[in-house]
């Protein structure tokens, strides 16, 4: 053995893993058939390894959850506005444009009185629908989140037109169920979501009649503030118990999403 | 997308342990792993192409775990960033509640660096390069720090706690 490297705790590490070349495999062997204690260390070293592999093993076994597939996981980031910011850009000054004529009272946007009216009461009877139903303790939805294919068809359906629940994830809240609602005749849906502070958030919508595209805006009632939007002649409204600077960024996030759901040129990657 | 998703999804079981290995709660698990999952997707461009895509991925999803611990921490009390060497695996799950000799209740006394060390190359099989590349430390550390964590890992297995308690880290 004279001119070979001593052994040292790189080589016994690389022994318990079973990682050394074999003449240097062979020269470890023959230092610890030497050092009886040091041996003993090892081989235990050697058996906690393998028992910790075998108590973990069943975790890399198990079935991949779909959530987890690539596919899927890309899918919800072409919904998702952040890898976009050109689309987030547009958004943005379609809001400010928004907000400017909401602040000189709608003109030009809003040709006639009683269509704005036709869009307060719709905005009225979502607020009132998430008054109601967002503090019903036992039954705040119809159909649960765990059927949400079924949910969605079922609400596309009834309202007409095809719906999409937006993944607000990234945003807290999660989406918890649905309902249908009446709403001056018509059918008109509404998606239940919650944070893990127990705030609850709905998104409605309905048909949104003549129109095919309004800004923003905005309402409060109380400590209940509501964003409301008509996009691809559907009428939306998202209302939560947050002030209007918390409630903003989501409105935006959903309005993206549906945008990308509904256009099949933004939907692929 | 083909490319991303058939490099990826290989990976995906390892993930789902180490995860696991440090969180000891299933949602949580794959809550990191989706994190982990996004953020090597949006940073794919920004890969090294030479680099190591297992090394790639576990350093993305320890960072997402230590800044998860970190903001807890500094959501509480303030602590310094060596508070971090001193993260506990929750201890108290089911699973480990098995008994003294269950091995998670040895590697919940280790420190987070010792107990990610001991999971990267025992568990992952991660080469020692590639550990050190993941924890970013030098491979004469990988070294030294597996060697302390499998005596430490080792005397309480053997010993119990009071060993481990009268050892100065």
């Amino acid at each position: 053995m004279t001119g070979e490297r001593p052994i040292g705790e790189d080589d016994l590490q690389a022994f318990v893993d079973g990682r050394l070349a074999p003449s240097r495999h062979e020269a470890v062997k023959i230092y610890l058939d030497a050092h009886p204690a040091l041996a003993e260390q090892v081989k235990r070293e050697i058996e906690l390894r393998e028992a910790l592999r075998a108590r973990l093993a069943f975790k890399a076994q198990e079935p991949v959850p779909s959530r987890l597939r690539i596919a899927n996981i890309l899918a919800s980031q072409r919904r998702s506005p952040r890898f976009r910011p050109a689309a987030v850009a547009a958004a943005m000054t379609w809001l400010a444009i928004g907000a400017m004529l909401g602040a000189a009272g709608g003109i030009g946007w809003t040709s006639s009185v009683q269509r704005q009216d036709a869009e307060t009461r719709v905005a009225g009877n979502a607020i009132a629908a998430h008054r109601i139903y967002v503090s019903e303790r036992l039954h705040p939805v119809e159909v649960p989140a765990e059927q949400e294919a079924h949910l969605v068809q079922w609400l596309s359906r009834r309202v007409g037109k095809p719906l999409t629940a937006p993944n607000l994830n990234p945003q807290g809240y999660r989406l918890i169920g649905g309902r249908l609602l009446p709403d001056d005749g018509e059918a008109a849906a509404l998606f239940m979501y919650e944070n893990l502070g127990g705030t609850r958030l709905t998104l409605y919508a309905r048909s949104g009649g003549s129109r095919e595209q309004t800004s923003f805006r905005f309402e409060s009632q109380g400590e209940v503030s509501a964003f409301s939007w008509i996009d691809k002649g559907l009428s939306y409204v998202v209302t939560a118990r947050v002030d209007r600077a918390q409630l903003l960024p989501i409105a935006e996030t959903i309005y993206k999403q549906l945008e990308a759901a509904n256009d099949p040129a933004k939907s692929r990657l | 997308m083909d490319e991303i998703a058939s490099l990826l999804e290989p990976q995906i079981p390892a993930l789902r342990r180490y995860a696991w290995a440090l969180l000891r709660d299933h949602e949580a698990a794959d809550d990191l792993v989706q994190d982990t999952l996004e953020r090597a997707i949006s940073r794919w461009s920004q890969r090294r192409r030479e680099g190591d895509l297992r090394a790639w991925l576990f350093t993305i999803q320890r960072n997402l775990f230590l800044n998860g611990v970190r903001q807890r921490k500094t959501r509480g009390t303030q602590v310094g960033e060596e508070a971090l060497n001193d993260i506990q695996a929750p201890g108290a799950s089911p699973e480990s509640q098995a008994g003294l000799h269950d091995i998670l209740v040895g590697l919940d006394v280790l420190s987070e660096e010792q107990r990610s060390l001991l999971l990267l190359v025992g568990v992952e099989d991660l080469s020692y390069e590639q550990a050190a590349q993941a924890l970013g430390i030098p491979l004469g550390t990988v070294m030294s720090r597996l060697s302390r964590a499998r005596a430490r890992l080792r005397d309480f297995m053997e010993h119990g706690p009071s060993t481990v308690l009268r050892r100065v880290k």
